[in-house]
């Protein structure tokens, strides 16, 4: 089989923000853009890597989802519990001072981890971590 | 009909902002454990008073800020003694805690065993580790080798109210 990862999923609760957090602080390049108002589906993902990408997209937009369960799903996003990613980088230090410069909700500065990695957070403006590990 | 789904709406969104800042001040926790926070001072940036504060928190995460800051610094304090090149007190101040005494309380409570007894232990188990030549993971009851880091981190993080068994391992 020859498997790769095409597309991964984050919500969003303000495409504007969400897009303006991917694009021009983490420097991604906008792959697609389609829908409008909150119902926005936005494709990102780092340049020269096109085999991989970030579908930012409306929460709970499928309508077998309960108003209950869309009810959940927004406040866990507000409370900061409910999506997250893993990026990587070859220069943590840079791309922190850069994201931070970029006025990004700082998390966590570098850190050395106990389990063998540095890393750092932040959260992007729908509530999601990203964290950033430094590739070693 | 129509003015009730609208206040309706207007509760949610406030629910939803107020969970934000409660993020921020969670949030803020994680960055700063290490300096000397107080909930008054948390309190006052998202501008609630400590006991607003202290309850919304509770309500949204199960625990209070204190608390959480608490275990954030306990979580460093086990990565920095598994490193061998700082005392217990040294780590004690190095994750913004004041008092060693109310370091150790907590830090037994949540782990198990007292910091120095874990300091030596890891040491201990570096020792074995690199006599045998083999890798695993220096006190610590799990092996992290091998797992993505945020998993990790989330299964070597001590948790509140789980505090370690007592007695699990009986002190020499």
């Amino acid at each position: 089989m020859d498997i790769t990862i095409h597309t991964s999923f984050l919500p969003h609760d303000d495409p504007d923000a969400s897009l303006a957090f991917y694009r021009d602080v983490l420097g991604f390049e906008v792959r697609s853009d389609v829908g409008q108002g909150r119902m926005r589906w936005i494709t990102v993902g780092p340049a020269g890597q096109p085999d991989t990408s970030i579908l930012l997209a409306p929460p709970a937009a499928d309508p077998g989802v309960t108003e209950d369960e869309r009810r959940t799903i927004t406040e866990m996003m507000a409370k900061g519990t409910y999506g997250w990613i893993l990026l990587a980088t070859p220069d943590l230090d840079a791309t922190f001072e850069k994201v931070q410069a970029g006025d990004a909700e700082v998390v966590q500065e570098p850190t050395e981890q106990p389990y063998g990695i540095r890393d750092c957070a932040f959260r992007d403006p729908a509530g999601n971590l990203v964290r950033i590990q430094e590739l070693r | 009909m129509c003015q009730l789904a609208w206040r309706r709406a207007r509760v949610q969104a406030q629910r939803l902002a107020d969970l934000a800042r409660l993020r921020r001040v969670r949030d803020r926790i994680d960055r700063e454990y290490a300096q000397p926070l107080n909930v008054e001072a948390l309190a006052r940036d998202v501008n609630m008073s400590a006991g607003h504060l202290s309850r919304q928190f509770r309500a949204a995460y199960g625990e209070s800020p204190y608390s959480y800051l608490m275990t954030r610094r306990i979580e460093r304090a086990t990565a920095l003694l598994r490193r061998g090149d700082l005392s217990v007190t040294e780590v004690c101040f190095a994750v913004g805690c004041a008092s060693l005494g109310t370091f150790t309380t907590r830090f037994t409570e949540l782990v198990g065993i007292p910091p120095g007894v874990f300091r030596r232990r890891a040491a201990e188990a570096a020792d074995y580790v690199d006599a045998a030549g083999t890798a695993g993971d220096a006190g610590s009851a799990v092996t992290v080798e091998g797992m993505p880091a945020c998993v990790a981190k989330q299964v070597t993080r001590p948790v509140r109210n789980r505090e370690a068994p007592a007695a699990e391992q009986p002190l020499a």
